[in-house]
């Protein structure tokens, strides 16, 4: 890094030489591993000594493979689309509240992010399990005779996943609307539009960059997700990183788990695209059409 | 403008708002606007222009009060139903829209068709001299003609009120002038009844049929420009509309057109009494300094030259009274106007006696 050499005034290479601890740290522990394992997956045997593309061949012809994988991306979607869901109104009305109330939501919305993950998934399990507190409510209610089934049920375990994501749903779109002028909506208002139409036509749009960077932020976290899923999930429903366990940890076959991560990266990074490109175009700046 | 708005009246009926911090923002407001007026809401920051504003458009519901538009009392209409207009002061153009999308959004709100939206959006941008700008964003666009488009945003409904919120602070002075100028014209050709607000005194009494004057919340006058600057009824009117040389007195007679005023300065001074005063009270005289004159026998009060300020076409002269008040004096500059010396003893009367003022304290 030149940092030490140029003048102080100069402002690029300050940010450089300041980003130079934090940047040596990532290619250690993070571009390193990463070029490792993109070596292992390049090699047909677990013992890793005969080079080739059989492990990726191997998954991508696998229809089991491609349904663990099918089913992991689709958990993230519905994991996203719950969060957003729920999450808007809730960042809508923290811009709309007092200091106090304010205060109040970031509690609860942090909440989650500062419970052990095992205990917080421990207490899904006795809300959601057989003898749970949902089902003896009801059942003591009258409601329902036997007790339904929703551990272990792809909605118990979207429910489990979104209330541990929401926080980094909610944070965004609480900043992104908050950049919004209040002025607009006045403006929206005085011209006729209703709120519906406002909502639609102004802070729907305005409200893009945190969308974008709350679906992001949710769907990597829900899909990687390895405890929650594996403990509330349960046995019967797999995903990547249990898969990737599996095969890594207990059959030992390293080459192929490696090929299993490069290629759930690539697919990450690929929705990630698709939502930065959907996003960008939706919302229409930076370009004059 | 093809088609012409039909102008109505607006009323507002002892309006009264108190924020839920407490704050009194504007206290029994009386205005009664004719169709097609050009008002300007003059006063000092904070004194509740922007709060009145917000309440006619319907963004605030006013703690007492009614707002009366045509004949209709508009109070429970929310902002989309009342027709009304508004400039915003940093202008609230949408970002993500482009310029001729920003004039149409309110006729895309009535349900007007798309093709007929962008006639409608062009014909006002040719209105505005941005024509050929229709494609672009708002940010592509200087302040001066984001402005524009703003006002033909808020045209485009044809709106029976327009607000304009302090609307040419942002610009520079010539633009500024131009973009006055522009307004009025505007306003002239649709015919909409107008609210200006604004703490400029010049832009409210050069655009402006008629100006109310506010402070602290209350409506201090209400009149044409003329009325405002030369009968101010207030004390706070006649010192916060054009300048005012202040001195203390003390009443000793007074008859139907005023009161004859001993001044702390010596000397005695007839004045205009717009609130009643009687004799032996304590009183504050104003003197507007285009109003005095130099004497050469015994009326108005004495004093010495502090200073004397050549500003091109005026001479302002600084007088220090004898009770140490500091007065000043303005003429045109003719070739019979000579710069006096410091130090000079001067007498300086009113031009006639209805030019003082005299308020009690
Ligand atoms: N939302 C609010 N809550 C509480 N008090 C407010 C609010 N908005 C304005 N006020 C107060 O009401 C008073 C009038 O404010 P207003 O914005 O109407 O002033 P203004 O005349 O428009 O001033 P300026 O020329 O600076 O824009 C001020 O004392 C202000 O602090
Ligand atoms: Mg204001």
């Amino acid at each position: 890094m030149k940092s030490a050499t140029t003048a102080p005034g100069d402002v690029t290479s300050f940010s450089l030489g300041l980003a130079l601890p934090l940047g040596l740290a990532f290619a250690i522990f993070f571009v390193l591993p990463l070029a490792q394992l993109f070596y292992l997956s390049l090699h047909n045997d677990t013992a890793a000594t005969v080079w080739g593309l059989g492990q990726y061949i191997k998954f991508l012809t696998d229809p089991f493979s491609l349904a663990v994988l099918g089913s992991t991306l689709l958990l993230g979607a519905e994991v996203t689309l719950a969060c957003l869901v729920l999450g808007y109104p809730i960042a809508w009305l923290y811009q709309r509240s007092g200091s106090r109330v304010q205060t109040l939501i970031i509690m609860i919305v942090l909440l989650p992010l500062l419970t052990s993950v095992v205990v917080r998934t421990f207490a899904w399990i006795v809300i959601l399990g057989r003898q749970g507190i949902i089902n003896s409510v009801l059942q003591s209610l009258g409601l329902i005779g036997t007790p339904l089934r929703m551990i272990y049920t792809q909605g118990g375990l979207i429910a489990a996943l979104a209330q541990v994501q929401m926080p980094l749903m909610v944070l965004p779109l609480i900043t992104a609307i908050g950049r919004i002028d209040p002025n607009l909506s006045d403006a929206s208002a005085s011209l006729g539009a209703g709120s519906w139409r406002t909502f639609v036509k102004v802070m729907l749009p305005l409200s893009m960059p945190g969308i974008i960077a709350g679906c992001t932020l949710t769907y990597a976290a829900a899909i990687t997700a390895f405890i929650t899923q594996s403990l509330v999930g349960g046995g019967q429903m797999l995903f990547m990183p249990m898969y990737l366990y599996q095969q890594a940890s207990t059959l030992q076959n390293w080459p192929f788990a490696a090929a299993i991560s490069i290629i759930f990266l690539f697919a990450v990074l690929a929705i990630v695209a698709l939502f930065s490109t959907l996003g960008r175009r939706a919302r229409g700046y930076g370009d004059a059409r | 403008m093809a088609s012409v708005s039909e102008a109505k009246s607006l009323v507002l009926d002892r309006i009264t708002h108190r924020f839920a911090s407490g704050t009194m923002a504007v206290s029994d407001i009386n205005l009664d606007v004719k169709g097609g007026e050009i008002i300007a809401l003059l006063g000092p920051s904070g004194c509740g222009k922007t709060t009145l504003l917000r309440i006619i458009a319907g963004f605030i519901g006013q703690s007492e009060g009614r707002v009366i538009i045509g004949n209709d009392v508009v109070d429970a209409l929310p902002p989309n139903r009342r027709a009304v207009g508004i400039v915003f002061q940093n202008y609230a153009l949408f970002p993500h829209l482009s310029i001729s999308e920003n004039v149409g959004y309110g006729l895309a709100a009535r349900g007007v068709d798309k093709a007929t939206r962008a006639k409608e959006a062009q014909r006002l941008l040719d209105m505005v001299q941005l024509g050929p700008f229709g494609e672009r964003l708002p940010r592509q666009l200087s302040g001066g003609q984001q402005q524009r488009v703003a006002l033909a945003r808020a045209l485009a409904i044809k709106p029976s009120i327009l607000l304009l919120d302090e609307p040419f602070a942002a610009l520079d002075k010539n633009l500024r002038l131009d973009m006055q100028i522009e307004v009025k014209r505007l306003q002239r050709m649709a015919g909409t009844t107008t609210l200006i607000v604004t703490h400029d005194q010049e832009e409210a009494l050069s655009m402006a049929d008629r100006v109310a004057v506010l402070s602290h919340g209350h409506l201090e006058q209400f009149g044409t420009p003329s009325e405002i600057y030369d009968q101010p009824q207030t004390l706070f009117v006649n010192s916060f509309v054009g300048t005012a040389n202040k001195m203390k007195g003390v009443v000793v007679a007074t008859d139907a057109s005023g009161a004859k005023v001993a001044l702390e300065a010596g000397g005695e001074i007839i004045a205009r009494a717009p609130k009643p005063v009687s004799a032996s009270d304590k009183v504050t005289v104003c003197l507007r300094p285009e109003h005095l004159t130099f004497v050469t026998d015994d009326t108005g009060f004495a004093g010495e030259i502090g200073m004397a300020l050549p500003l091109g076409a005026t001479v302002v002269h600084e007088i220090k009274a004898k009770d140490g008040t500091s007065i000043k004096i303005s003429q045109a500059r003719t070739g019979g106007t000579p710069l006096r010396e410091a130090g000079t003893p001067v007498r300086v009367a009113p031009l006639a006696p209805g030019l003082a003022t005299v308020f009690p304290e």
